[in-house]
């Protein structure tokens, strides 16, 4: 992306008031709030959240909510046909002049991976086909975390869980979500962490000024989920990046661009080591073997684009 | 108004036009679809001006049609069988959100064994939904009832999406004579679509299904659609009234044939219920005294206009096209539940019949009336009886030889032994 273009050049641009009040009934030190509210800040309150069963579903408890804007909550399988129903709705009231330009709303799915890389996909699938002018945002904490983190579809190889709780953590594999989306080449998707604010707000200013299926996948480092003192996310997460494991990129316009490439990357270890869920891989004994097919799998994702 | 032959599809699809509802999420099932291509065609045509939008299943279809009713345009979406089953968590989820939207359903047998043909246990499934549910017995009836089912919908007391129910094979694929009401009338009738608070605006942020933590908001968000699901009962009165004097036919809450003196009273909901009313005048002609009643709306349950009716039987027969297993004929319990301590109340006698598109033949009828009229004379109720011939079982028993020969044919190292 070429930094000129946006309005947020250095972290001083960054939105200096918040719009995402404050209260909710989410974690201490969770990373998938620390997200939500830099792209809210970014986005603004015109927005309409349809959200899919979650953790967030918590952040609006009758009669409560931080938003500013509107909210609506559907089921853990179809926010993306919520949204269907929403956008369509108001596409079809500005058409019959009931509905003002000032009066519209940017569509946004709020989900975790749960919902994004399982029981919702056949929605998004869906709602990707038919070109639908909406912003999907997936809050990724690789674990159906709100229940308190059973594997799901985005757990990566090795991670303990509560139904992976063998010596060697989750035997399967993290599923690809950027990769199903390009593939289906939708306007825009790209990956962000709160940890690197900038590169955030960038993204999200990009996907606000486009139309059609968008989506933006945010790594939530997890406290309670991955074994971590709240304190320590912004460091998980930002060695989530450095380690590579969680590249930072976007899709556009038929390419995929990594817009933080930091070399040399730190082994995987110094990210693995901080977390509960990987604890089994150094103590008793270190788990070469698994660390080892971790790192290959990082080197290999890279060795493609270095 | 015209006179025109049609299907009951093709009735559901005018009622919708006439309705003029704003979108239209579509998924198609055998036997729907008729209903979704016919309004895809006139919005092709530009004959309507709506929008129709394929979803890719049932469950996504029922929650975009919640989402728009609840964003504030007038929604209709049609489905049928495994469909309605595919959505029913969004058929409670939307419910709840108090967007009203008509969904038509087009009944048919559930799998499994999986078949294409009518029966009621569809349907039923969605008792406890939320969606209020309306069952006609006509093509006729199903146009009026998509037209009934906005304004009962839309209604400041009630504001609940409905159900309106017609029977898959004997009223989709059926051509009857219609009168399709002119949409000038139609207008009178139903005023455009008031969403009320209920919308997504910039200026008006809300929002709409959040969580509850506790039983006590729970309950009063759950006992509020309780409260406005029997408040529509009254408006029905209110909404018929109108329908009559702007379409010019009476939308009764219970049809009623050949009641005034009956002593047995057949008890059946949609479309069987006109065989029922043809069995009634036959034995008539024999000199029986038999009507029959039909709820045209099953939720809410009109149970105070069912006692008014039926206490002055001796008898009813209660017909379920449904089948509760381990419990019974759904209809029958919840007839019973209606009439229970009311002095004066008929014995009921219970008969599962008409699954998956099966006939009730008029020999049956008169069976039926045969064994409730001995209930009526003895006081005593009968035990329930699932109506089957011998000539069926014959039937059944002819195609489980043929499938035995198929096998002995294909793996003749079988000894008739493990087959038996």
């Amino acid at each position: 992306m070429s930094e000129t273009s946006s309005s947020f050049l250095r972290m001083a641009d960054l939105p200096s008031t918040h719009l995402l009040g404050g209260g909710t009934a989410m974690c201490a030190g969770c990373g998938g709030l620390q997200a939500l509210q830099q792209i809210y800040d970014v986005m603004g309150e015109k927005t309409v959240f349809v959200n899919a069963a979650g953790c967030m579903t918590m952040l609006s408890v009758y009669p409560f909510t931080p938003f500013r804007g509107s909210w609506l909550y559907t089921s853990m399988a179809s926010a993306p046909a919520g949204a269907q129903g929403v956008r369509d709705a108001l596409d079809l009231l500005a058409a019959k002049g009931k509905l003002p330009p000032e009066e519209d709303l940017g569509v946004v799915v709020l989900s975790g991976d749960g919902s994004a890389y399982g029981m919702g996909l056949s929605a998004t699938s869906g709602a990707i086909d038919r070109g639908l002018d909406f912003l999907y945002l997936c809050y990724d904490n690789e674990g159906y975390g709100n229940t308190g983190q059973q594997g799901s579809a985005a757990t990566p190889l090795g991670a303990r869980t509560a139904t992976d709780p063998g010596a060697e953590g989750h035997v399967g594999f993290k599923k690809d979500l950027f990769g199903l989306w390009v593939a289906n080449r939708p306007t825009y998707v790209a990956t962000v962490i709160g940890a690197e604010p900038l590169d955030l707000a960038r993204k999200i200013e990009k996907a606000m000024q486009l139309s059609g299926p968008r989506l933006i996948l945010a790594l939530a480092p997890c406290p309670t989920g991955w074994g971590f003192a709240p304190e320590d996310m912004v460091e998980i997460a930002r060695l989530a990046v450095r380690t590579g494991i969680f590249p930072l990129k976007e899709y556009a316009g038929g390419e995929v661009v990594h817009t933080k490439k930091k070399l040399p990357r730190l082994p995987v270890e110094e990210y693995l080591k901080l977390q509960g869920r990987f604890a089994h891989l150094f103590e008793p004994q270190r788990n070469d073997a698994v660390i080892d097919a971790i790192q290959a799998q990082v080197d290999a994702y890279w060795a493609e684009y270095e | 108004m015209r006179r025109q032959l049609l299907t009951g599809n093709a009735a559901a699809a005018w009622g919708a036009r006439l309705a003029e509802v704003d979108y239209v999420p579509a998924f198609p099932i055998t036997p729907q679809t008729e209903i979704i291509e016919t309004l895809d065609r006139w919005i092709e045509a530009g004959e309507m001006p709506a929008r129709l939008v394929m979803l890719e299943s049932e469950h996504s279809m029922i929650t975009a049609a919640g989402a728009a009713a609840a964003t504030g345009v007038r929604v209709f979406t049609a489905t049928s069988s495994q469909g309605l089953l595919y959505g029913m968590e969004m058929l409670y989820t939307v419910a709840g959100w108090r967007a009203p939207f008509v969904l038509v359903n087009v009944s048919r047998g559930l799998a499994a064994p999986i078949t294409l043909e009518s029966d009621h246990c569809d349907v039923l499934a969605a008792r406890d939904s939320g969606f209020l549910q309306i069952h006609c017995s006509t093509c006729q009836e199903v146009i009026d009832g998509v037209l009934l089912a906005y304004r009962l919908a839309e209604h400041p007391r009630v504001r609940m999406p409905v159900l309106v129910n017609l029977d898959g094979f004997y009223l989709s694929f059926t051509r009857e004579p219609v009168v399709i009401p002119d949409l000038e009338s139609v207008r009178r009738f139903l005023p455009p679509f008031d969403p009320e608070g209920i919308r997504f605006r910039a200026s008006e942020p809300i929002s709409q299904a959040v969580a509850v933590l506790g039983g006590g908001p729970y309950s009063y968000f759950r006992y509020e659609m309780h409260l406005a699901a029997q408040e529509a009962l009254t408006a029905w009165d209110e909404v018929a009234s109108d329908f009559e004097r702007e379409l010019g036919r009476p939308a009764p809450l219970l049809e009623t044939h050949r009641v005034e003196d009956a002593e047995i009273v057949f008890f059946m909901l949609g479309s069987f219920a006109t065989k029922g009313m043809d069995a009634v005048d036959r034995l008539r002609d024999a000199g029986w005294k038999v009507g029959l009643v039909r709820p045209r709306l099953v939720r809410p349950w009109p149970a105070d206009a069912l006692r008014r009716t039926l206490c002055a039987v001796r008898g009813v027969a209660v017909i379920d096209q449904n089948l509760s297993m381990g419990m019974g004929g759904i209809l029958h319990g919840e007839l019973a539940a209606a009439l229970y301590g009311a002095p004066d109340a008929p014995v009921l006698a219970s008969f599962v019949g008409g699954l998956g598109g099966r006939d009730i033949s008029p020999e049956e009828f008169f069976e039926i009336a045969a064994v409730t009229k001995q209930a009526a004379e003895s006081g005593h109720a009968p035990a329930p009886r699932l109506l089957y011939t011998e000539g069926e079982l014959r039937e059944v028993r002819k195609l489980q030889g043929i499938a035995l020969a198929e096998r002995h044919e294909t793996s003749p190292q079988r000894t008739p032994l493990e087959e038996a």
